[in-house]
């Protein structure tokens, strides 16, 4: 049974030691009654505490963290079915896989290029998070442990960021491993078969195991296993070949974990999005969407890397906060007094659409962010958040009447209906009626404001 | 041990709605589509299994519209001057209905007139045997004036038409009743407010069945995350058996992806975006899938290839 923040704080020390990251032990016991945090983070709390607190303590999803040179992919400790009740919290890490076979200057060429992608997106720079390496091409030959140690070196000096490595032979793995230093990789997978070995193996590297079974029933029997062995940093395989399969398996294990407290089945997913006509990037949607940890794609490609990372951040975001801009007055290709003034709401969405638009039109522009609670145009117009006071309100307090000479103000398509409202609070503006979509902006400016 | 599953048990279910009328019921069409019906979150088929898949319905215009991207242009071709041809073309594409969405405007330049929209709409009729979806121009005026004669011109064919909206909803609901077709409803991406519409369409008594919801969403990186939240709670809402949102969910990704720029252009971008192309198909198709996986009944999208994977993602996903 679960306890409560309070529950929990009558156990810990009550020193406010700081020790934990936290700046008060009740601040903490919150923590881990949200199960966001672990009780090891306290030293000082005593062992009958710690006894009564560990059922209650542990995330129903283990955290588990793949790390390398600065980087870490976290996953696990998410809380709820559905963004709506609170929200995802770990993003899923999203990997491209190599295959020894390739060869070393394939892989080096392969993985520097994704290494070094970078896209904006609201003013955030994603990138993938890291690299996976298949043993392929050989049995337990000496071989294949040879030529995976040498593609798991050509992949780790062309990225520094973290690391699955891919096999059923633990000895090749294991060569694998040998040839890094100072991480925490993720070992894929351990089967009925090979856990004995990839357990030790991942015990010794200090790596994540992912487990594969191809039912619930085997599978948490089989991290049962590898957690009696000593090993409890697991990710868990579902074997779907199919969409709907996985997708209902996901959701059983998130519900298990979540609803159930079922600890066998405490641990983040990892999915590989395979398939050619794009099945691939349909799967690594849905993994996205629907509670996967890890995500492996079988290619680099800028145009599927994008959207995915995009939807990735859409699905995270916390819809108890809107990724919101600062409201102000935005200068765009160092306008002068006779530059037009467009106004917008702090959505931070909106404002990148309308400020990349008119960055990239090359025209100066006086951009009027006003705050609509970091909603966009049309949500915050039905809100009440943005109407002709709001606007009226914004301008004037932001004194743009002082840095300009014609005072014009453009509001945008979708509010047209606010310009006579407008009028009256602004009487001296002249109120235009701009375009609804950012992406028609740069016509609109040229033709219509000159 | 065998692990017990966790199941959810809803009271409600999604109501079922059947677009398209046979000869043999008044209308003309060779098939009919049915969507709805289900009684647990998309594609739980362990807990109850799915009555109707997902469906898809290609966007189609009166006349070619000269605001959509180069790339659509390209792959539909010459069919884009006649809506019959296009019809048919997306009928191939794999479409299992028709959205007809009339434009403000003639070639001509001046409002679209009655006559020409009917013209269209049979044309479209005439051209395909699939169900058909009839969008007005989305100005309320323009679409009483359009969707009436529409509605009268195809009585018993069991169009749907919309977009009824809060502030103009009457006049389409009025003529869908009397002409025996159903109604899109659109509300901006609110629960209550498309709870809100669905009550008013009700009250002037028009029965369950002949009812869409249109939530309406964003497209992925512009907004999807709200859609995709209010999709899914209503979904819930009417599992949990509130009346008002039990109706089937239709969504635009075509229309909101193809409206970004990363899909609409392929100029002056940035690098880090890729293939055109292909980027503008995976932003299509990823923003249905979302869509798709939070409760959407029917997606109507634009492109023939990312109707190709939609279809093979619904094909997957209703796989036990």
């Amino acid at each position: 049974m679960a306890l409560s923040g309070i529950q929990i704080y009558k156990l810990l020390p009550q020193t406010n030691c700081k020790e934990c990251g936290f700046p008060t032990c009740l601040a903490f016991a919150m923590k881990l009654a949200a199960k966001q945090a672990e009780l090891s983070a306290c030293p000082y709390v005593s062992e009958a505490s710690k006894k009564q607190l560990a059922e209650s303590s542990q995330p129903p999803i283990r955290l588990i963290s793949v790390k390398a040179g600065g980087y870490e992919v976290k996953a696990g400790n998410e809380t709820v079915m559905f963004r709506h009740e609170k929200t995802f919290f770990n993003r899923p890490g999203l990997f491209i896989k190599v295959r020894a076979s390739e060869g070393e200057e394939v892989i080096k060429t392969k993985v520097s290029t994704a290494d070094a992608f970078k896209v904006n997106y609201v003013g955030i720079d994603l990138t993938v998070d890291g690299f996976a390496v298949e043993v392929d091409g050989g049995d337990a030959s000496t071989g294949s442990a040879q030529a995976f140690a040498a593609a798991v070196k050509a992949v780790r000096s062309a990225t520094k960021r973290p690391l699955i490595l891919v096999g059923k032979d633990p000895a090749a793995l294991s060569a694998g491993l040998g040839a890094l230093s100072g991480e925490n990789a993720l070992l894929y997978a351990a089967d009925s078969a090979n856990w004995e070995a990839m357990t030790d193996l991942a015990k010794q590297y200090n790596a994540s195991l992912a487990v594969s079974a191809d039912s619930l029933d085997a599978l948490a029997e089989l991290t049962e296993k590898v957690k009696g062995k000593g090993l409890e940093d697991i990710v868990l395989d579902l074997k779907a070949a199919k969409l709907g399969p996985h997708l209902a398996l996901s959701t059983q294990l998130r519900r298990l974990a979540l609803k159930s407290n079922f600890r066998p089945l405490g641990y983040p997913i990892i999915t590989f999005a395979e398939g050619g006509d794009g099945r691939d990037s349909v799967v690594a949607a849905q993994a996205i969407a629907k509670y996967s940890g890890f995500v492996v794609l079988d290619r680099f490609a800028p145009e599927l890397i994008y959207p995915l990372l995009v939807l990735r951040q859409n699905i995270y975001t916390d819809p108890q906060k809107p990724i919101q801009v600062q409201p102000a007055i935005y200068e765009i290709n160092s306008p002068k007094p006779e530059s037009p003034v467009l106004v917008t709401t702090n959505f931070s969405i909106t404002y990148f659409s309308v400020a990349n638009e008119v960055e990239g039109s090359g025209l100066p522009a006086w951009l009027v962010v006003c705050d609509a609670e970091g909603m966009s145009v049309l949500t915050a117009w039905a809100a009440g958040k943005f109407d002709a006071e709001r606007i009226a309100k914004t301008i004037k307090g932001f004194n743009v009447a002082d840095k300009v000479s014609k005072k014009r103000v453009v509001i945008p398509g979708h509010v047209a209906v606010l310009s006579g409202e407008l009028e009256a609070e602004l009487p001296d503006w002249e109120i235009r009626v701009g375009p609804r979509e950012a992406v028609d902006l740069p016509a609109f400016m040229k033709q219509a404001l000159n | 041990m065998p692990i017990e599953i966790p199941k959810d048990k809803w009271p409600g279910k999604i109501r079922t709605v059947t677009l398209g009328a046979l000869a043999a019921d008044g209308g003309t069409r060779a098939k009919t589509v049915t969507v709805g019906g289900e009684g647990t979150l998309p594609f739980m088929h362990f807990e109850t299994p799915t009555p109707n898949r997902p469906v898809i319905a290609i966007e189609i215009k009166d006349h070619k519209p000269d605001d959509w991207s180069p790339l659509l242009a390209e792959v539909w071709g010459e069919a884009m001057n006649d809506p019959a041809a296009w019809a048919k073309a997306a009928e191939a594409a794999g479409a299992d209905l028709i959205v007809l969405a009339l434009s403000v405007n003639g070639l001509d330049g001046k409002p679209t007139t009655p006559e020409a929209a009917v013209a269209a709409v049979k044309a479209v009729l005439g051209a395909t045997s699939l169900p058909l979806i009839v969008f007005g121009p989305g100005q309320a005026e323009l679409d009483n004036e359009l969707l009436v004669p529409i509605s009268e011109a195809t009585k018993g064919e069991r169009l749907a038409l919309g977009i009824c909206e809060d502030k103009n909803y009457r006049t389409i609901v009025a003529t869908a009743m009397a002409n025996g077709h159903l109604v899109t409803a659109r509300t901006p991406m609110d629960v209550n407010l498309s709870k809100q519409l669905n009550i008013l369409i009700s009250d002037m008594g028009m029965p369950g069945d002949r009812i869409i919801m249109d939530p309406t969403t964003g497209a992925l990186g512009y907004g999807i995350e709200y859609g995709y939240s209010v999709m899914e709670r209503l979904r819930m809402a009417a599992l949990q058996g509130d009346a008002m949102t039990q109706s089937p969910m239709i969504v635009t990704p075509g229309f909101e992806a193809w409206k970004t720029k990363e899909a609409k252009v392929g100029q002056g971008v940035p690098e880090s975006w890729g293939d055109w192309k292909e980027r503008a198909i995976n932003w299509e198709t990823l923003t249905t899938i979302a869509l798709l996986e939070s409760g959407a009944a029917i997606v109507v999208l634009r492109h023939p290839e990312s109707v190709k994977r939609a279809k093979m993602a619904i094909e997957e996903l209703m796989t036990v």
